[in-house]
């Protein structure tokens, strides 16, 4: 185990803020001196009892001293923010071309897509030397997206798109961390960031399985089978709207009222006599033997994904 | 300094005549009083209490923190351990502490007062206190909460499974407290100063208490109300942060803060109060620059309003508000700067005694130095992104909270200990236990700015092994700092049975309440006093203290007579 004392630096920002950072050394470290030294010197010269001159402050310390030191701090303050603050401004743009990488939160994982569709978790992939963007968006609380060696933090949100960028310029593999609190494991929801040639990266990235994508493909299906044509908010068939269904109440036709969970779901689809909503005419035919278990899988994962979009 | 300290006590006999303390002994008249002083000591024996639990709690965690894997708690229990320790130190023991302490002991002494505005109201608040205590208690022992002391939504109302309406609810009921107080300050120090006891001839703890209760009744409510939104998203499922269900997140976040950034300067503001008053004392000057410490506080009053927006610099906010937010939080670092700079200032050319008070105001200095300077990388955009959520901010505000606000608590309570109590604490033991504070709390702290700036997320139960050894020596200097945290405790204990009678005026020091025997009487003072000059004349106006002798020095107070 080294001892470091400066995090490794593997992006254009980490190496920008570290300027800052060291200029706020050097400058509260001169005030911090300032301070200390001046305590120190004036506890031994003005302790009780030595021979030192006491008396009258002279005129111009009881003044001009005290204007003078509000005035200073006032313009290294004014000071300090300017460079702060063009710093900011000049980074916070990510360039039009950067590869653009989604990435969706949820306790206590990190998802990420990149634009192949190559997914992974908990971790992720980027070519050095070009601009990333990260989109991203949570599914549950608020997480905190931080890459210490890149020196970026952002925090995700649910129900909204958050953004950062960063552009890598050393290769290896640098921590991942969730630095909101966001629940029971929040200390657990971490993983790597790889940064590789951007020739690796490209052979990576082909090289990754596209994982299942259970809502895209059940979107496929319904329009596929024909959902579609009757529960699309535009179609002519008097048929429910599916958009948040996935957990509402749902009033029935015989009088009873149930939550519409997944298993709810399923039955719509295999068995759609059987719980009829209250206000429609049983015209949905039965897709029992039309679909199977996997179908049904995907098409009951995008019923679900509807979820949030309705409430949007 | 033997003779001084021979000065400073009176032979063993008891006090002839009768004082606050002897003026009735059964439990009824500690519990149904109304003398602000006993109110204070009602307040300092229950908010021990919530320091002892708070302390427990860090304890846990830092135990935990010694090696990376999770070994004495859980995931939940470790949780449950850093919220229970937020709330309880920041609600039930930093916000309380000075003001309703030595503010409540000394505010009427100090402006030559008999008691406080509302003398009943002030037992009020104890009790509404008392309520709130018991409600902190019972989340704890209903299972704890599982949120941090900031209760981030939707976290906090759709998603932790503690007992957040119950810490809500103590947290709410502790604001009424707080409330109550204040307003019973601010009409005192309005009504009830002395005669001749102008504003600009106030003690600066008095102005800084005074400056304090303000920020407490504009800012608390504005608390009060955002508990009331998540106890209505969460008991009955009203939608205001669910973005799910139209509401928004980060609108907690900008109510919370425009509620807890002023909550720092109720924990600090009243500390640099106490600094003023030791500094000056023990370096036998005038303090440097009065009017500018009085206008810095009302400064860092007014404008600790307008920056909570640097919390959320990660947050999603916008880049214009994030620049606004830094500008202002830069602009409110002058003013603290100031004050750093006028406490250095009084002791030149000064008489300097390094009594224990005088130590723990040393220290303090040094380390609210460091934690203010610190505050000056969070409010740079850049590197505030990189830092916050870190270890960083963690050592960043325990600098100012507990090397500042704690330093100053025990600073104060050393000083004012002959006033409160009539005995004098032992003086080495004092002074050991306030240099041990000073390092114990460098240990324990500086470590978390380097780790905390090596990446070291806070809140973390498991963490890289890689920040491990800045783990160990935090946990390793923690030990020293509770050592230095119970010492006190332990001799102020002691002094109350075997500590020597303290004379009225043992520092010699020029304030109102030091006018007034120790312990004072049951009405403060035996006859009115009348102020005719300014504070803090301990040395002639246009002059300093000599080398050696004590005297002269002017109390601010004409001489109060004696009754018959
Ligand atoms: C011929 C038009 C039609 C087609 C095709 C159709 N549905 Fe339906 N669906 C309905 C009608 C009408 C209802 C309401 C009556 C009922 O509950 O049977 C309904 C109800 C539902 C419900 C329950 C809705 C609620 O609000 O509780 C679900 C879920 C559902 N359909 C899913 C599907 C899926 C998935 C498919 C494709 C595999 C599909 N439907 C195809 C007409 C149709
Ligand atoms: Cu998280
Ligand atoms: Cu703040």
């Amino acid at each position: 185990m080294s001892l470091a004392l400066w995090p490794a630096t593997a992006s254009e920002q980490a190496a920008h803020i570290d300027g800052l950072f060291t200029g706020l050394l050097v400058v509260t470290g001169l005030i911090l001196l300032l301070v200390a030294g001046l305590l120190l010197l004036f506890c031994i010269r003005y302790r009780r009892g030595t021979q030192a001159k006491r008396g009258d402050l002279p005129e111009f310390l009881r003044r001009d001293v005290e204007l003078g030191w509000t005035a200073a701090t006032l313009f290294l303050a004014l000071f300090l923010f300017w460079w702060a603050g063009t710093l900011e401004l000049r980074a916070s743009m990510a360039p039009p071309e950067a590869l653009e990488i989604h990435v969706v939160a949820k306790q206590w994982m990190w998802k990420a897509r990149h634009p192949n569709g190559a997914r992974e978790i908990d971790a992720l992939h980027v070519p050095r030397g070009e601009a990333v963007r990260l989109v991203m968006t949570s599914q549950d609380v608020i997480h905190s997206f931080y890459v210490p060696a890149f020196r970026v933090k952002q925090d995700v949100l649910p129900g909204r798109f958050t953004e950062m960028w960063f552009r890598p310029t050393r290769t290896g593999e640098y921590r991942l961390f969730c630095a909101e609190f966001c629940g029971t494991q929040h200390s657990r929801m971490g993983g790597m960031v790889t940064v590789m040639e951007p020739e690796d990266y490209a052979s990576w990235a082909a090289a990754q399985p596209q994982e299942q994508d259970l809502p895209g493909e059940g979107e496929a299906l319904f329009t596929a089978l024909g959902c579609a044509g009757c529960h699309a908010p535009a179609s002519a068939v008097h048929a429910p709207v599916l958009q948040g269904v996935y957990g509402r109440m749902v009033h029935l036709a015989d009088g009873r009222t149930v939550r519409a969970d997944q298993a709810y779901l399923r039955d719509s689809i295999l068995q759609p006599q059987r719980d009829v909503v209250a206000g429609y005419a049983p015209i949905m035919p039965s897709f029992a033997g039309l679909v199977d278990e996997a179908d049904l899988q995907r098409l009951v994962a995008y019923l679900q994904s509807l979820r949030g979009e309705a409430a949007r | 300094m033997s003779d001084v300290t021979a000065e400073r006590a009176i032979p063993d006999t008891p006090p002839a005549e009768e004082n606050y303390l002897t003026a009735g002994t059964s439990l009824a008249s500690w519990l149904l009083t109304t003398d602000h002083k006993r109110v204070a000591l009602l307040y300092m024996a229950t908010i021990t209490v919530f320091f002892f639990l708070g302390g427990a709690a860090a304890v846990m965690m830092r135990i935990e923190l010694v090696t990376p894997q999770g070994d004495l708690l859980s995931d939940d229990a470790y949780n449950r351990a850093f919220t229970f320790h937020g709330v309880v130190m920041v609600w039930f023991f930093l916000i309380p502490s000075i003001p309703n302490i030595l503010g409540n002991f000394l505010l009427p002494l100090m402006i030559g007062a008999k008691d406080l505005a509302f003398p009943r109201l002030n037992l009020l608040s104890w009790y509404i206190f008392v309520i709130a205590g018991i409600l902190a208690i019972y989340t704890l022992l209903a299972g704890g909460v599982d949120t941090g002391w900031t209760f981030y939504t939707p976290l906090s109302t759709a998603f932790a499974n503690g007992q957040v309406l119950a810490a809500a609810a103590a947290v709410f009921v502790a604001g009424f407290s707080t409330i109550a107080t204040s307003v019973n300050f601010i009409a005192t120090v309005h009504l009830l100063r002395a005669p001749g006891l102008t504003w600009l001839r106030l003690p600066l703890f008095v102005w800084a208490i005074y400056a304090t209760s303000i920020v407490m009744v504009l800012a608390t409510p504005v608390l009060a109300m955002v508990l009331l939104l998540i106890f209505a998203e969460r008991a009955f499922g009203i939608p205001i942060f669910d973005p799910l269900r139209g509401g928004d997140p980060i609108l907690f976040q900008h109510l919370f803060w425009f509620y807890s950034h002023p909550a720092v300067y109720i924990m600090i503001l009243p500390s640099f109060g106490v600094i003023s008053e030791l500094v000056t004392c023990f370096a036998r000057r005038r303090v440097f620059g009065y009017n500018f410490m009085v206008y810095a506080i009302l400064w860092i009053a007014l404008v600790g309003f307008l920056v909570w927006g640097h919390h959320m610099f990660v947050s999603g906010q916008s880049m214009l508000a994030n620049l606004v937010f830094s500008f202002l939080s830069f602009v409110v670092a002058v003013p603290s700067a100031i004050k750093v700079f006028n406490w250095t200032s009084t002791l030149y050319r000064g008489q300097i005694v390094f009594d224990a008070a005088m130590i723990y105001a040393l220290g303090f200095i040094g380390l609210f130095t460091i934690g203010g300077l610190t505050g000056l990388f969070l409010a740079s955009v850049p590197v505030d992104v990189h830092v916050t959520d870190t270890y960083f901010v963690v050592a960043h505000f325990h600098y100012i909270m507990v090397g500042g606000a704690v330093s100053a608590l025990y600073g104060g309570l050393t000083f004012w200990w002959p006033k409160i109590t009539g005995r004098m604490h032992p003086e080495s033991w004092a002074r050991f236990a306030a240099i041990l504070m000073f390092f114990g709390f460098g240990f324990t702290f500086f470590p978390m700015f380097i780790m905390g700036f090596l990446g070291m997320p806070r809140r973390y139960h498991i963490y890289a092994p890689e920040y491990q050894i800045w783990h160990v020596l935090a946990s390793a200097g923690a030990v020293l700092l509770a050592v230095a945290y119970l010492l006190p405790m332990g001799y102020f204990g002691w002094s109350l049975f075997r500590g020597r009678r303290a004379t009225a005026n043992p520092w010699g020091a020029t304030g109102l309440e030091w006018q007034t025997s120790s312990p004072p009487p049951k009405e403060n003072f035996f006859a009115p006093p009348v102020v005719l000059q300014g504070p803090y004349n301990y040395h002639p106006e246009h002059a300093g203290p000599p080398s050696l002798e004590r005297e002269p020095h002017e109390p601010q107070g004409g001489p109060t007579e004696r009754a018959p």
